[in-house]
């Protein structure tokens, strides 16, 4: 797992560590609680490259999912500045504000059985919206996070029409009060950035931190290329699906559970 | 050798000329209002939203830009088939062709996000991009048409006009596929993920192209009083009517190999059957205006007699044709994508597996009509400073041999 961004004794960084004691137990790892894991590939400073030696990823625990609880989504509009609690789009219709992050309930048409989960961005190998993006302002970084240049998109929003998980979002108006980090325009499309600025400067995205404040621990971040990461080994003992996989975009979200 | 009719410039000093211009200058007036008010404001005042992302000025622009490449085909035919008898009508359909891929672009770059970018567009390509192909098709086009209609004009580059011709049919077919690809390339969408998507377009373009060929050629000699003789008349007519059945079966194969497939069957029943108003310009718009009358009028004898009719049936080819890309377009977006096969989503905050409504503004539509307008104006405007149209087309000047059946 990645090592907390601040040094303040938070209870998030206790959470994450009781979090990573568990984990590191799943995977079989004697590991004391507490200790913080740094992966070698991911010390790095903010002004170097994104390096091809990460890939970083998500994993979504499905049955660990809070119904009803929306802390990712939350916390994703307070990192990033867009949504309700910004009022951020105020003349938008509700379909056309922004959403970077969503929470869907499912029902499986022959078990019956419920369960929710986030959607965001899937941050693909083989990016749809990159491929189709004119201008090349749609790219994907060397370690596998897909974003969109807000400088050099034109708002042709080809990149929403290829998209197979609906993860993108178009400004519909003039915004205001921006985080420094995550500029948005009217005019120009943006989605889920896992957090780049955090994970730049060695962080995790604030969707899985708030996960991990409320106690439910279903998601996890770190580098699919690692294979001593949480992440990937958690993948290896206990797996993980792509949504449509059937399209082979190999996807950097994993979902368990489905 | 018989003796070829002179090219005249229309006279175009009367009220009735100038009165078009004013009423198409209006409508140009009234699309870059309507464009200003949009990009003043951004996108929240129109129609369109995160889940029909692109609206009524899409289906106009891919409309004119398909018509642009079919339009040219009365060209093709006579220098790249070498037909005498289109001769005559060539130099018109390359203008045409011309001003109605103009006005598809108009629209296409005034519904941007940050038109204000084109240069952007210009100069950052992404090759990879099928949307960034286009552009390079679309200037291509505009050079290709260009130097084919000066070797037309031109006395002494007449020895050209084939070898022109035949490349700009070449590249007009390969701008159709690559107009078509774009709806080809997103595979996720249930409505667009059809091999067939690419030469369907090639057939609409031919389809919609003549329709518009025809009733500008009816305006135009109409309204300057030159003969247009059936044996002309007929042949655009019957080959219009080729054209039309030809598209209804393309659409035919089309919806039938998707209900074969399991994974498109929610598809087509949402066209076919269950879809409301796209059900509606399906059956009505596009099969039934679009397709059936416009069969009927053109092979019933009685009826193809008239030229009024005539002209209707290809002004319904053209109603037919918009419904029909107002169905791929936004019918193809409003079908919810499969994100959980074998799930049913009962809650979500982004309309997920629900049918996205869509309710056009007037100021989406008078973009679009907008670019129907600088089509015409443009054409109007040309057909007086050149010589762009034969002195007659009465069946003796154009085909000495033609009989009247
Ligand atoms: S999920 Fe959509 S927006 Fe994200 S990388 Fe894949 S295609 Fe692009
Ligand atoms: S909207 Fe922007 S990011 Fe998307 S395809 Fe167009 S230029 Fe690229």
């Amino acid at each position: 797992m990645t090592q907390p961004v601040n040094n303040k004794e938070t209870t998030t960084d206790i959470y994450r560590r009781q979090f990573l004691g568990k984990t590191a137990a799943a995977a079989g790892l004697a590991l004391a609680p507490g200790m913080i894991l740094t992966e070698v590939a991911h010390a790095r400073s903010a002004d170097q490259p994104a390096s091809d030696k990460n890939r970083w990823g998500l994993l979504i625990n499905t049955n660990k999912c809070g119904t009803g609880c929306t802390a990712c989504v939350s916390a994703c509009q307070t990192e990033n500045g867009w949504g309700e609690i910004n009022k951020s789009e105020p003349h938008s219709k509700a379909s056309q504000k922004a959403v970077w992050i969503r929470k869907v309930k499912l029902k499986d048409k022959l078990t019956g059985h419920v369960q929710s989960l986030p959607l965001m961005c899937q941050h693909c190998e083989h990016p749809p919206c990159v491929d189709v993006c004119p201008t090349g302002a749609s790219m994907k970084r060397k370690d596998g996070i897909v974003l969109v240049d807000k400088h050099i998109c034109i708002g042709c929003r080809y990149c929403m029409m290829a998209c197979p998980y609906k993860a993108r979002s178009f400004i519909h108006e003039a915004l205001e009060n921006q985080k420094v980090h995550a500029p948005r325009g009217k005019g120009t499309v943006e989605s889920c950035t896992m957090c780049v600025h955090r994970v730049d400067t060695d962080g995790t995205p604030a969707c899985v931190e708030a996960c991990n404040a409320e106690g439910h621990q279903a998601m996890y971040f770190g580098d699919l290329k690692d294979s001593n990461s949480a992440i990937s080994v958690e993948l290896r003992n206990n797996g993980g699906q792509q949504l449509r996989q059937d399209l082979a975009l190999n996807t950097g979200v994993r979902y368990q559970g489905l | 050798m018989k003796k070829t009719i002179p090219f005249l410039a229309i006279e175009g000093r009367s009220s009735g000329y100038y009165m078009l211009l004013a009423i198409l200058a209006t409508f140009i007036l009234a699309s870059l209002g309507a464009f200003y008010y949009m990009e003043h404001h951004g996108h929240y005042v129109t129609g369109m939203s995160n889940q029909i992302v692109w609206g009524m000025p899409h289906v106009f622009a891919v409309f004119l830009i398909v018509a642009a490449s079919g339009i040219l085909n009365v060209a093709s035919i006579s220098s790249a088939f070498n037909k005498k008898a289109y001769k005559p009508l060539a130099r018109l359909s390359a203008l045409a062709a011309v001003a109605l891929l103009a006005g598809g672009l108009m629209i296409l770059v005034l519904d941007l996000g940050r038109p204000e970018r084109l240069v952007i567009a210009m100069t950052y390509y992404n090759l990879k991009s099928i949307f960034a192909w286009n552009m390079l098709l679309y200037n291509g086009f505009f050079a290709i048409v260009i130097v084919y209609l000066w070797t037309m004009m031109q006395r002494n580059l007449g020895k050209y006009t084939r070898v022109a011709g035949t490349a700009a049919f070449l590249w007009r077919l390969a701008l159709t596929t690559g107009t078509g690809s774009i709806f080809g390339f997103l595979v996720a969408r249930q409505g667009y993920d059809a091999a067939i998507m690419a030469p369907m377009f090639v057939i609409m373009s031919f389809s919609f192209g003549l329709a518009i060929y025809i009733l500008v050629l009816m305006a135009s000699y109409n309204w300057t009083e030159r003969p247009l003789g059936d044996a002309i008349f007929n042949r655009l007519k019957n080959l219009l009517g080729v054209f039309v059945a030809a598209v209804l079966y393309f659409v035919a194969v089309y919806h039938l190999t998707n209900l074969y497939e399991a994974q498109h069957h929610d598809f087509e029943m949402f066209i076919l059957r269950d879809g409301g108003i796209y059900t509606q310009l399906f059956w009505l718009g596009q099969v039934l205006i679009g397709g059936v009358i416009p069969l009927i009028i053109f092979y019933t004898p009685a009826l193809a007699k008239s030229r009024g009719l005539v002209g209707f049936g290809a002004l319904l080819v053209i109603l037919g044709g918009l419904a029909q890309v107002y169905g791929i377009i936004i019918g193809g977006q409003a079908f919810p994508m499969t994100i959980f096969p074998g799930k049913e989503v009962i809650e979500t905050t982004f309309a997920d597996g629900a049918i996205a409504s869509y309710v056009p503004t007037l100021a989406e539509t008078l973009l679009g009509l907008g670019g129907f307008a600088v089509a015409l104006f443009l054409i109007a405007f040309c057909v007086k400073i050149m010589q762009f149209l034969p002195a007659s087309l009465a069946d003796k000047d154009v085909d000495p041999h033609y009989k009247a059946s």
